[in-house]
């Protein structure tokens, strides 16, 4: 375990804890409520493994009923939440509180109506992202967006983290996909925000819901947009001598007007580590390798393959290859794929860091980034979406040695604030969580955050949800909701006013 | 309206809200006035006129990103993407066509305040699917900022987002950030002719079910076709853009898709342009009449029997966007224009909202202009407000009583 505090632990609320537990079994019957230490041992975290912690108690209810008896009881008793689901977090927002009920949506698992007319499916969000798209698939549909965890991560969780993918650059990030949910409110209260239909008539709380990291509410269903697949896809493989050459060439496409489904970037480190543990055919004397894939009809494929190509070579590509067929374009993407577990090939850990930067940025960004490399004697290797400027620094590190998963933290701190300086933010894809949650005071001031928190208050006046998450300073409702008013005269009289 | 407060900066909007609540004088937050016909008539004693924020900040065509001050006009910042080929891809409307008003299209604050979105809403969204990142002023007087001017982010709540379709009840914004894109090439679209309503969503849906990747998908009726652009009769319209040979390769495989439907041809850019240029605008409701206009979003095969249901009571005529999902209904100012029975039909075909867009004054006191909220999620609005607006200062009771 390393710096991230938590808030401490309610002995008030561990004493409780048989009565909690007995109050929940009351509510999901038999193996829905796990209170043995070694069961839980499978929640204690997320994908971010640093951070451990058994939690009060796991709970699956597997009702709308169940969950808002569950959050009613345990707002009424002042009992903490944390809700999750496939637990495929990179940024800790499912680590469990010792004083907390871990309420985990995975037994809402099924697929409740997909509606083609209307191009929508509606499901639970234990589903899993990749069995959305399973569903409609026999009719040419899909679920754009498409994060690499994709197999396991669940759509709860998709709106919890307002996830993306290397899709996301031409379809949007789940925000822009998701058309309606029903949420149970910490008080028990079950809300629907937006349908099958688009927009709102009031406030827009499905924007504001999406992406709150499981502190606004727990999502029982989500309605989808669903698109019809391209008629095809095609990709090219493009190897450059240096990452400025590389940077350019994705800025001319852009500015070309090209949008293409995806534009990944990988620098040698990467590559090396890829080409080593999958063969996928990437240049290995390249200092960064473009992929770029186009979908969309053939004929406009086609024209924009040769466009690409064409201002590929007049940035300095030395490498360029065009899939001629299915097999071979996933051969493209297979490297960058399993970039993650290969360069866990390659170490014994890696920390994976998720800040975005203006794309004109990249050069400096990766310069600076391989000075810090050297300050901190640890290795890195990088892939990053190109497209819309969002980094995945891996750094490798080995947490058996002393020190260096600190190292590897303070790497990663160093990496996102300077993301943040450059005008970027902390986090693309990810999300605060624990892990970043100490880094927001470098891109949001206090004002900032308090606004922040007064949607938390809105939605949860007593902090009961996920607490210790995204916010580093907890301020109370009351404290927020003072009004400090300067008294005053009509500010700059001299203005004319009509 | 007895005074007119012009802040030009962003400390000077808040210490004019700041003002505003120590002496307890609320304020009616405008840009250009294109949209101060829609929402309930504000009781404000002051005008906060931000037409006086404005300007561009920063504008990266390559970046795709564009930073400006909220009052500045739609009309500038549209010339100035427009010579970088690029555009707002959420296709903004302009409510001076139907409202008749004065601002032409309005601000860029206005647009975000009131989550504009045209035809191309079913491909690339809303307003709020564009805007990346907000500076705004609290009904506290506090100065905020949310999001970022990259397009990727997921760094705490997303309140510039969560501001879209707030009408300036909520902040008072005073700079964004946009994410932008390249506009098509060309632009060619399919027609579609002699459908009734049910046959014409199904022929949309079949279009926007297709891999054609279709821009736009609308459909006038007989009595309102002649109204807008070069249609005559009951008109389906879909719209391809992109490259030339995409667009060409894509107008051939839609008009082998809909041979079945009916007779079919197509129209140039330039008419395409004029004739999506007036749906969006609802130009087929604009004009003499003052009418009271509904605006209904519901899934897209609720669009006509919500259309029907509301033709059956009382006079009313209408046309849809968004392949069904968007219906626009004019009708007469009697009783509540509808208001009860319209909400009704929505809730028995699945669920929307139905805003009433144009509307006299008394109209606007007497009927919900945007759609009644139930208990709980009335609640957690409210809830909303008062975190942002303690004391409602802000256009006070324009999205409902107390809102």
């Amino acid at each position: 375990m390393s710096g991230v505090a938590m808030p401490r632990p309610s002995e008030e609320t561990l004493e409780r804890r048989a009565a909690i537990v007995a109050a929940l079994r009351a509510i999901v019957p038999n193996e829905g409520v796990i209170a043995d230490d070694l069961e839980m041992r499978a929640y204690e975290s997320d994908g971010l493994t640093a951070y451990r912690q058994l939690p009060l108690v796991v709970v699956l209810p597997e009702t709308v009923d169940q969950v808002s008896r569950i959050l009613a009881y345990c707002h009424a008793n002042d009992v903490k939440v944390v809700p999750r689901g496939a637990g495929t977090s990179l940024s800790g927002g499912a680590l469990p509180l010792a004083d907390g009920v871990l309420l985990s949506m995975m037994k809402f698992n099924r697929v409740l109506d997909i509606d083609y007319d209307n191009r929508t499916a509606t499901v639970q969000p234990g589903v899993t992202n990749l069995a959305v798209t399973q569903a409609v698939q026999h009719r040419g549909f899909y679920y754009a967006p498409d994060p690499s965890s994709q197999i396991a991560c669940s759509i709860g969780g998709n709106v919890a983290e307002n996830s993306g993918g290397v899709h996301c650059l031409k379809y949007g990030l789940t925000t822009n996909n998701v058309l309606g949910i029903e949420m149970v409110l910490m008080t028990g209260e079950v809300v629907r925000f937006g349908g099958q239909h688009l927009d709102s008539g009031g406030y827009d709380m499905l924007a504001l819901a999406v992406g709150s990291e499981g502190l606004l509410g727990v999502v029982t269903e989500v309605t989808v947009r669903i698109l019809k697949a391209p008629e095809t896809a095609r990709a090219l493989l493009i190897g450059f001598h240096s990452s400025e050459e590389a940077g350019a060439c994705v800025a001319e496409v852009i500015g070309a007007g090209i949008i293409p489904a995806g534009m990944e970037m990988m620098d040698r480190p990467a590559i090396l580590a890829a080409e080593d543990f999958v063969q996928a055919g990437y240049p290995r004397d390249a200092e960064a390798l473009l992929i770029v894939e186009l979908d969309g009809p053939a004929i406009e494929v086609d024209h924009l393959i040769s466009d690409i190509e064409g201002r590929a070579r007049n940035n300095g590509a030395f490498h360029i290859r065009i899939s001629t067929s299915e097999e071979e374009r996933a051969k493209f993407w297979a490297g960058r794929k399993a970039a993650f577990p290969a360069v866990g090939r390659i170490s014994p850990d890696y920390y994976c860091m998720d800040g975005t930067i203006p794309r004109k940025s990249l050069p400096l960004v990766l310069r600076r980034m391989r000075e810090l490399s050297e300050h901190y004697g640890l290795r890195v290797a990088n892939v990053f979406h190109a497209g819309d400027g969002n980094l995945h620094p891996l750094i490798l590190y080995d947490a058996n040695k002393d020190g260096e998963l600190q190292r590897a933290e303070d790497f990663g701190s160093d990496i996102l604030r300077l993301c943040v300086e450059v005008g970027g933010c902390l986090t693309g894809e990810h999300g605060v969580g624990v892990e970043k949650r100490d880094l927001m005071p470098s891109m949001f001031d206090e004002d900032d955050l308090k606004q922040q928190q007064r949607v938390k208050c809105a939605f949860d006046d007593k902090h009961l949800l996920n607490p210790g998450k995204v916010f580093p300073v907890l301020h109370r409702c009351a404290e927020l909701g003072r009004m400090h008013v300067h008294a005053g005269a009509l500010p700059f009289p001299d203005i004319p006013r009509f | 309206m007895s005074d007119r407060l012009t802040p030009t900066t962003a400390d000077e909007v808040r210490d004019c809200v700041a003002w505003a609540v120590s002496a307890n004088q609320p304020l009616e937050v405008v840009g250009l006035g294109s949209k101060r016909g829609i929402g309930r008539p504000v009781q404000a004693s002051r005008m906060l006129d931000l037409s006086g924020v404005s300007g561009i900040v920063a504008y990266e065509p390559e970046e795709l990103v564009l930073t400006v001050r909220a009052g500045t006009s739609l009309a500038e910042v549209s010339d100035a993407l427009s010579q970088a080929g690029q555009e707002f891809a959420f296709e903004p409307m302009d409510h001076s066509v139907l409202l008749g008003s004065e601002g032409g299209a309005g601000t860029v604050g206005g647009l975000l305040a009131a989550n504009l979105a045209g035809p191309r809403r079913i491909k690339a969204g809303a307003a709020r699917d564009h805007v990346l990142g907000i500076a705004a002023v609290s009904g506290r007087g506090e100065i905020f900022k949310a999001g970022g001017r990259v397009v990727k982010n997921v760094t705490g709540y997303d309140l510039a987002r969560g501001l879209a379709g707030s009408w300036g009840t909520l902040a008072v914004s005073t700079e964004m950030t946009f994410k932008v894109l390249p506009a098509g090439e060309t632009t060619t679209t399919v027609v579609v002719h002699g459908l009734d309503d049910e046959t014409a969503v199904r022929a949309m849906a079949a279009a926007l079910g297709s891999s054609a990747d279709v821009s736009g998908a609308a459909h006038l009726p007989a009595e309102t076709a002649g109204s807008a652009g070069p249609v005559a009769g009951p008109a389906t319209l879909l719209r391809l853009e992109g490259f030339a040979p995409s667009v060409l390769a894509r107008t051939q495989a839609l008009t082998t898709l809909l041979e079945v439907f009916g007779e079919i041809d197509t129209l140039d850019a330039d008419r395409s342009a004029a004739l999506w240029r007036d749906i969006r605008d609802c130009r087929p409701f604009a004009g003499s009449t003052s009418d009271p206009v509904w605006r209904v979003s519901v899934a897209p095969t609720s669009g006509p029997p919500v259309l029907r249901d509301m033709i059956g009571r009382r006079p009313a005529r209408g046309f849809y966007d968004w392949g069904g999902g968007l219906v626009w209904i004019a009708t007469g100012p009697e009783d509540d224009a509808g208001a009860a029975e319209l909400r009704r039909s929505i809730a028995a075909h699945g669920g929307g909202h139905a805003t009433l867009v144009r509307g006299s004054d008394a109209l606007r006191t007497s009927v919900p202009v945007f759609e009644p909220e139930p208990g709980p999620l009335a609640a957690l609005s409210a809830r909303l407000k008062a975190q942002f607006d303690p004391t409602g200062i802000l256009n006070p009771g324009r999205m409902r009583a107390g809102l």
